[in-house]
């Protein structure tokens, strides 16, 4: 068990950004708040697919011309998240321009408030 | 030499996206007449492409030169040359309605055309990875599509759709990340060998499973993942409606069927026959729920909603069957399903346009006034229902079929007990527009639908065209699904071996 999280507390630290971002996306009344969540509920599918890469020992994947000196980590997974993250950081974009565009329309930010609002429109 | 052009399916809506922009700083006129330009290019493109296909075969491409596995792989086979046209011609088709519709300006043009490169890239990959980029790429640009109503409310809908949209596509990039550790490799056709090779039982390959599929029916809207979908489609403006009822989700079920049977193969249903029964469970509740909330709704465009939420149920149900009958039937089904209520949503707006008419019962008498364009989506309802030779019924046909033949008798229940309700949303629809006289309150709004376009309601040409055009189109396929059905072999062939 001790070893378990000596060696392997990354994926912890994955499964608690999962668990938190999923809480304050299902949570939160405010927007703002909810897209937070979204961002760290991402940044641990992130941090997961890094996990994933590491290898005890293993050094930075450049190949000297000629070949040898391994082992490397594994490139691919630093690449795939590096377009994720890309990704992650125009859906927030796109987000937080939808919220102020309802902060706009109907002054406020809270979902609760906003049913109300709607309610009586 | 037809296969150095693959990469042009991508490139050209993404180039076309861009001198919208440079085209949108010049002139007004700009932004339309180059994304029509582009589209027809692209339809030309795909149209060729696909007809190669399903001539001499499927076509693939490394892109950039870099060898598959390591590289990324673009691949077009019988089943993603017929979504990479539908895409194309569908998109064609509702510009000539955006047009008229919502003139958005340059954004609106823009993201349109950004939609159409990430829905033809997810069609034409063939790398797990770049089938998540490309889904973002068109999830972001839907929701700026859906927000393009300029209202609060739909920003609203898009904010939630995002929401939605986003944790379903981490959730698939989750589910990828499984299966990256399970095999060290992307490449769709790799990893069905690599995936096996890890032992179809291994948790790390039942996880991902799991997040891809439910990653995957969230973007199709399966109930209960559907939550999004009703408001996002009722919220945005008609033209996006239409564009995204016809052709977003079908292309989310088309990724699950490419991944399920490209990736999973039929082998790993076999070793794991759970897998398969949850998802035939999910996709039948999805029907028979679906359905009934179609019913309980007064507003036309979210009874339109909630029927695809049944409808996805279907293809997903004859996906997960997985006999060549029900796989065909899923594919006819979803091609089918994308003309049929793309057209319904384009005749739901234009009549919205006309007389303000929005719920069910200020269709009544509807006919009367518009005979062509009534006459036209009652066709199109019909074929919904599935009544012969309709390509609603074929689809249908073909998924009972299959599940009869599996064994599975209540599946086929299930498809029956939903076409009579499919049929009890779309009766009312059809009783109000040809029988019921038109109600006070409909007079009213027709006085006042008149006098804000200031003129006499006639319906516009080119707009009637469109709904007559994919009327004929969802009869004339069911007649064309024997030939569709040989063009097919191959493909269903290569998809279905174990």
């Amino acid at each position: 068990m001790i070893d378990l999280l000596t060696t392997k507390y990354t994926y912890l630290v994955v499964v608690a950004l999962l668990a938190i971002g999923a809480y304050v996306m299902i949570e939160s009344d405010n927007f703002v708040k909810k897209i937070i969540g979204l961002n760290v509920f991402q940044t641990g599918i992130f941090v997961f697919f890094i996990s994933a890469a590491f290898r005890t020992g293993g050094k930075s994947p450049v190949v000297q011309s000629g070949g040898g000196g391994g082992p490397f980590v594994s490139p691919l997974p630093h690449v795939l998240i590096l377009t994720a993250i890309v990704v992650g950081v125009s859906l927030t974009a796109v987000a937080l321009g939808l919220v102020v565009r309802i902060y706009e329309s109907y002054g406020t930010i809270n979902e609760d408030t906003l049913e109300e609002v709607r309610a009586n429109d | 030499m037809t296969e150095t052009l693959l990469p042009l399916l991508v490139a050209v809506p993404l180039l076309g996206a861009l001198l919208t922009i440079a085209t949108g700083l010049v002139s007004e006129r700009g932004p339309p007449t180059v994304t029509a330009l582009f589209l027809v290019v692209q339809t030309a493109l795909a149209g060729w492409i696909g007809s190669r296909v399903l001539l001499n075969g499927r076509l693939s491409n490394e892109v950039g030169g870099f060898v598959a596995p390591y590289g990324i792989e673009l691949v077009v086979d019988g089943l993603s040359a017929v979504v990479v046209t539908l895409v194309a011609v569908v998109s064609l088709a509702v510009l000539v309605y955006a047009v008229r519709d919502d003139s958005g300006g340059t954004a609106f043009y823009t993201e349109y055309l950004l939609l159409v490169t990430g829905l033809s890239g997810m069609s034409v990959t063939g790398d797990v990875f770049n089938l998540y980029v490309f889904l973002e790429i068109s999830g972001l640009a839907t929701y700026a599509l859906v927000a393009s109503a300029g209202t609060g409310r739909s920003a609203v809908s898009a904010l939630k759709y995002l929401l939605f949209g986003t944790v379903a596509a981490s959730l698939y990039l989750l589910g990828v990340g499984y299966a990256l550790v399970a095999t060290g490799t992307l490449n769709m056709a790799d990893l069905a060998v690599e995936l096996a090779n890890a032992g179809y039982d291994s948790p790390l390959v039942l996880a991902s499973f799991g997040f891809v599929v439910v990653g995957l029916a969230t973007k199709t809207a399966l109930f209960p993942l559907h939550t999004w979908q009703p408001d996002a489609y009722n919220d945005s403006p008609d033209s996006v409606s239409a564009f995204i009822s016809a052709l977003v989700s079908t292309v989310a079920a088309y990724a699950l069927l490419r991944i399920v049977y490209t990736v999973y193969t039929p082998a790993f249903f076999e070793a794991v026959p759970v897998a398969r029964d949850a998802l035939v469970v999910f996709a039948c509740v999805s029907i028979v729920v679906g359905s009934v909330l179609a019913v309980a709704q007064s507003e036309v465009k979210r009874m339109l909603a909630y029927s695809s939420v049944s409808q996805y149920g279907l293809v997903v149900v004859g996906l997960a069957i997985g006999t060549r009958a029900a796989v065909f039937g899923a594919i006819v089904h979803l091609v089918g399903h994308a003309i049929m209520k793309g057209g319904l949503f384009v005749a739901a707006g234009t009549i919205d346009d006309l007389i303000g008419a929005r719920t069910v019962d200020e269709y009544a008498g509807l006919a009367d006034r518009f005979p062509v364009l009534g006459g036209a989506s009652a066709v199109l309802m019909l074929a919904m229902v599935g009544v012969p030779p309709a390509v609603g019924f074929a689809g249908k046909w073909y998924i009972a079929l299959g599940a009869v033949r599996a064994g599975t008798w209540p599946v086929a229940i299930v498809i029956f007990a939903s076409t009579l309700l499919t049929l009890a949303y779309f009766a009312i629809l059809v009783e109000r527009m040809f029988v019921a006289p038109a109600s006070s309150s409909v007079r009213a709004a027709t006085d006042g639908g008149s006098e804000r376009l200031g003129g006499p309601t006639e319906t516009p040409r080119s707009l009637l065209a469109l709904v007559v055009g994919a009327a004929v189109v969802a009869v004339a396929l069911g007649f064309a699904v024997t030939d569709l059905g040989t063009a097919l072999e191959p493909t269903l062939d290569m998809l279905l071996s174990p």
